[in-house]
């Protein structure tokens, strides 16, 4: 389903993706991890073009993402992706943030985006938000809304920047909730993530990221045994000790 | 101590007066609304990650952010007639009229200014918002006109005002080009009925309430609009 091939990215001399390499299968839920500044929030914005990148290719569905004939804006909407400042619009309604998309981008009807946001909102449990803003919700609410928001473009596949980073520990939960529901019914998730918890319950594999690299690549249980390589061995035996 | 003044001078050419200002609150806001325009225009160019788009941009900014308001008038109405002489060939042709021309120099110049302003509140909506907007598959226009902008706008309201306020009082400059806005009309009556003290007394006291009723408005609004997100 994405398949990441050799690919490194440059700010200026600073290098910080260095010919990174992985696959994502169909129905897979592959966690990212790694230390601050490895590179993991930067190369899943490059996974649907929000961030270039210089060397390597990356194909989504069979389509490459920086090549020149690829129309971006179309395939970045048949992928989802929940960020970790949940940016909803902040001048819209909940329900409006829903449907924008819908009607501006896959061309539905006013009232079909309606019914599949409710729908969706109500599978997140908010309907009863549907008509207040942003603002006014929890960050465990936002953060539910935006995956609902990206829910609604009937996504092939998920990509989650840190999701749960911003919120308060009491919320975290209600959004893990929702992306272990999303994981059991089979979607396709790529998600930046130090929720180990999240990982040993629905991932497939994790990879561990420093420096820009792909340091670990391994199925969940083999990561969570015994890690290959010393740097995830020390990054695992931190976050996991308390 | 008024004594030898004559304030009935304003009552008796209040008519004359009011026409003039009906002039002046045109040009304001009908170069406002067109400096907007332009300046988001040009804000958008600035922004641009393209040489062909932005260079542009930023020499018409800094070009007229360096020129004084007062020569952009004179040029315009002094070289537009000049131009289309030239260009039509009819050694009669006229300009466009005065408050025409009054009208494209404050679009211009005040489009510069305006430029900076919409330029900072487009960097002020937050990176992550462009990116969800791209990441929803909206195209660059739809994520200026649907998400950016529109956020974008509500932040600068007040500035965009207190910026309107500035406009109308420079709007008096056009007396020196013989215009007839409040200022001119003041200044005109002035001079024929010799009652120079009444007259730009009675002006001052009227664009001192107008402006300071305007920039308490402003700042009501600020009051409304900093609340959210």
């Amino acid at each position: 389903m994405i398949a990441i091939k050799n690919v490194s990215k440059w700010y200026g001399e600073f290098k910080v993706l260095a010919g990174c390499t992985t696959q994502i299968e169909k129905g897979e839920v592959v966690v990212v991890c790694g230390p601050s500044g490895s590179g993991k929030s930067t190369l899943i914005k490059c996974v649907n073009g929000l961030e270039p990148f210089q060397e390597g290719e990356i194909l989504v569905d069979g389509i490459s993402v920086g090549g020149r004939k690829t129309d971006l804006p179309k395939l970045r909407s048949r992928v989802g992706m929940v960020f970790q400042h949940f940016e909803l619009f902040p001048h819209m309604k909940v329900l409006e943030n829903l449907t924008l998309a819908q009607v501006k981008v896959l061309g539905r009807t006013p009232e079909a985006a309606i019914e599949k946001g409710l729908r969706l909102l109500e599978r997140v449990d908010l309907s009863a938000h549907k008509d207040k803003f942003p603002g006014n919700l929890s960050g465990g609410q936002q953060q539910r809304v935006a995956i609902a928001r990206a829910l609604c473009m009937d996504p092939i596949a998920m990509l989650f920047d840190e999701p749960t980073s911003a919120l308060d520990p009491e919320m975290i939960n209600e959004v893990l909730d929702v992306m272990v529901e999303l994981a059991q019914e089979g979607m396709t998730m790529m998600v930046v993530t130090h929720e180990m918890g999240f990982a040993r319950k629905v991932a497939h594999r994790v990879i561990f990221m420093d420096s820009g690299r792909i340091v670990e690549d391994a199925p969940k249980e083999e990561f969570f045994g015994t890690p290959r390589s010393e740097r995830a061995q020390l990054f695992l035996s931190k976050i996991l000790q308390h | 101590m008024f004594t030898g003044f004559d304030f009935d001078v304003i009552a008796r050419s209040l008519p004359y007066l009011s026409q003039g200002m009906l002039f002046s609150l045109g040009l304001t806001v009908l170069s406002m609304i067109g400096g907007i325009v332009l300046g988001t225009v040009l804000a958008l160019m600035r922004l641009a990650p393209f040489r062909v788009l932005h260079l542009p941009a930023s020499g018409y900014v800094n070009l007229l952010r360096s020129t004084p308001l007062i020569l952009v008038i004179f040029w315009f109405y002094f070289l537009v007639p000049l131009a289309m002489k030239r260009l039509s060939g009819d050694a009669y042709a006229t300009g466009i009229g005065p408050f025409y021309s009054a009208l494209i120099a404050f679009t211009l110049f005040e489009a510069a200014y305006y430029c900076e302003i919409i330029r900072a509140g487009i960097q002020s909506v937050p990176r992550g918002q462009v990116h969800a907007a791209f990441a929803l598959g909206l195209t660059y226009g739809q994520a200026m006109r649907r998400v950016i902008l529109p956020q974008a706008f509500r932040n600068m309201v007040p500035i965009l005002l207190t910026q309107g306020i500035i406009l109308f009082q420079d709007t008096s400059l056009v007396y020196v080009v013989g215009l007839t806005d409040f200022m001119g009309a003041a200044s005109k009556i002035a001079q024929r009925d010799g009652r120079l003290v009444e007259m730009y007394l009675f002006a001052a006291l009227i664009y001192f309430i107008l402006c300071f009723l305007a920039s308490y408005v402003v700042k009501r609004l600020q009051l409304r609009y900093s609340v959210g997100r």
